[in-house]
């Protein structure tokens, strides 16, 4: 008899295990495929292509990207207003929730309270809260206005003035964060107290302390929520669609000054059924997204990962 | 020794002057993130001429209380309604029913490869939606299911890789012996799961139910794409292109959009312990 080089075989127990295990997540490996890697597939070949829905996608190659790199300007305008909102927006947005955060965890009284107040706005439909903040910003009558009238100050079109439509964007997606604080926050309360005790017995203050100590602690879910929220606001729709909306179903407000990406992809795919072209948008964006992520894990040599325990 | 009892009290002033500050701090915020929700109310029992009124009152002159009884007919509210709890609820029914096998088959079954695959899985997280959203689309269209509930239930029956994360990392901290004692008296892997983890997984499955509510009770984008007859529409649909095609009788859709924050917000209240668990697990490690 020859000897035969055998790959090491599962164990009839292990082989059972591997059978029920891939049962359990059968709806997942379904979910994959079909919700992800089909549809990432498809849309990389959508790209290629004009599709118009009524007929049959026709390749025309490289076309859409160069048509998009080249001389799309409403698209261009897009990429930029988004990275303005994930460089700009998101960085003030999450140092004022991590400082929101620090002030709710001094220990002050009614902490519950606070906590409600700040975490409502997050839960509550997008678009109702969205409705009275257009109110709030309306330029002839709207509460903003009228107090820059009271204290002397000219008044600001809030959501007409291309130069102030994403600072006031940012300005109201502060008041959704109440999800970010609550994490925050709930990480902060688990920072070891004697920690920080012995820090301040070798005379450590309390700017020190926080930057020393507290931040460190908690920079692994500082981090989860940079990763969670890159990818969102790259994502940035709901806002400002509700924000700009007209009557004929246009978006994106004066010189398209509000156009974010995922906005001018629905009307290209759903207002004017290009889906080809509006694939190619989303494959831009799906490299942008990664090339963020690859960097933002590149560069996590900041996060601080407490020993296994 | 009196040195350094004025350095007690030097500390005792010094932490009351802190406090004090983080108070003044917090109660304006607080302040400022309850105005929108006030001037929503204020501005939702105002008649439509005190609505335009220079500089507007604070408060409303004569509460019209009736604006409430009025939006419900403005809009179709209750059809609205109605729908957006149609879709919330299946959604809820999908996931953690989806997510709870799923997250056994991963945490409670020891097959070769799993982690490498829960990993992959995992990553499906970081993927922006712009990408999918039109081959899915194309796909529902093909089956028929565009203007229908289906395409925004549907995949919810096949998991939710944050909440199969969630759900996994809290049956890990369940001990293996459990099981294999239950196996041992000859119960099934079905049985176990059953019998032993949903009940005690229930804190976990109340988060992710949660979450899920909220989540598709907010939803704007799926309902703008599949739903396209006006009586499917939901509460968040409808209140936006009720402004578009009507313009503003404002007074109403303030009423309306404060009718609509309600379910939310009760449900807040009265499940604000496992909101704050959650919370908390959802930031767990990255």
């Amino acid at each position: 008899m020859t000897i035969s080089i055998r790959r090491p075989r599962l164990t009839k127990q292990q082989r059972r295990a591997l059978i029920v295990g891939l049962l359990f997540i059968s709806p997942a490996i379904i979910g994959f495929f079909v919700f992800n890697i089909g549809p990432i597939v498809q849309s990389l070949q959508y790209s290629f292509t004009r599709y118009n829905i009524l007929q049959p996608p026709r390749w025309v190659g490289l076309n859409n990207y160069k048509f998009l790199i080249e001389s799309d300007r409403v698209f261009r305008i897009g990429i930029s207003n988004t990275l303005y909102m994930v460089l700009i927006g998101l960085p003030i947005h999450l140092v004022f929730n991590m400082l929101m955060a620090l002030l709710l965890n001094t220990r002050i009284k009614g902490l519950s309270l606070y906590r409600s107040i700040f975490y409502i706005p997050s839960i509550t439909p997008v678009v109702a809260s969205t409705i009275v903040w257009l109110w709030i910003f309306n330029g002839q009558f709207g509460i903003l206005n009228e107090f820059l009238k009271f204290i002397g100050l000219p008044p600001i079109g809030w959501l007409t003035d291309p130069k102030w439509v994403k600072p006031s964007l940012i300005f109201m997606g502060a008041w959704f964060g109440g999800n970010t604080i609550l994490i925050y926050l709930a990480s902060l309360q688990d920072v070891p107290y004697d920690l920080l005790e012995s820090a301040e017995l070798d005379g450590a203050n309390a700017i020190q302390k926080t930057f020393r100590i507290t931040l460190p602690m908690i920079s692994p879910v500082i981090f989860y929520t940079i990763i969670v929220n890159v990818i969102g606001y790259f994502q940035y729709f709901t806002e400002a669609w509700v924000m700009t909306a007209t009557r004929d179903g246009s978006a994106g407000g004066v010189a398209n000054s509000a156009m974010f990406h995922s906005m001018y992809l629905y009307q290209t795919a759903f207002q004017q059924f290009k889906m080809g072209y509006a694939s190619a948008q989303a494959w831009i964006l799906f490299m942008i997204v990664l090339i963020a992520t690859v960097f933002l894990f590149k560069t996590a040599g900041w996060v601080y990962y407490h020993a296994e325990d | 020794m009196t040195a350094s009892i004025h350095w007690r009290e030097n500390r005792i002033v010094q932490d009351r002057i802190k406090k004090s500050i983080a108070y003044t701090i917090v109660i304006i915020m607080a302040v400022a993130y309850i105005f929108p929700l006030y001037w929503l109310i204020v501005t939702a029992l105002k008649t439509d001429l005190e609505i335009f009124q220079q500089p507007p009152p604070i408060f409303p002159p004569n509460p019209q209380w009736q604006n409430f009884g009025e939006s419900t007919t403005y809009i179709p509210f209750w059809r609205y309604m109605w729908n957006t709890i149609v879709i919330s609820g299946l959604t809820v029914l999908g996931t953690v029913l989806s997510c709870t096998f799923i997250a056994y088959g991963f945490a409670r079954i020891r097959w070769p490869g799993r982690n490498i695959i829960f990993l992959i899985y995992l990553s499906t997280i970081m993927l922006p939606s712009q990408v999918t959203l039109i081959p899915l689309y194309l796909i529902f269209r093909d089956l028929g299911w565009v203007g229908t509930f289906l395409p925004l239930v549907v995949p919810h029956f096949f998991g939710n890789a944050l909440y199969v994360f969630l759900l996994r990392q809290f049956l890990l901290t369940i001990p293996l012996e459990l099981s294999d004692a239950a196996k041992i008296d000859g119960a099934s892997e079905l049985g176990i799961l059953w019998y032993i983890m949903i009940p005690l997984m229930r804190p976990a499955l109340a988060v992710v139910a949660l979450f899920t509510f909220v989540q598709t009770y907010r939803d704007f984008l799926g309902p703008l794409i599949y739903l396209q007859n006006q009586q499917d529409w939901t509460i968040s649909l409808g209140l936006k292109l009720f402004q578009n095609m009507y313009g503003a009788q404002w007074q109403l859709m303030m009423a309306a959009s404060t009718l609509a924050m309600l379910p939310t917000i009760v449900l807040f209240f009265f499940t604000q312990k496992t909101f704050v668990r959650g919370i908390a697990l959802t930031g767990l490690k990255g």
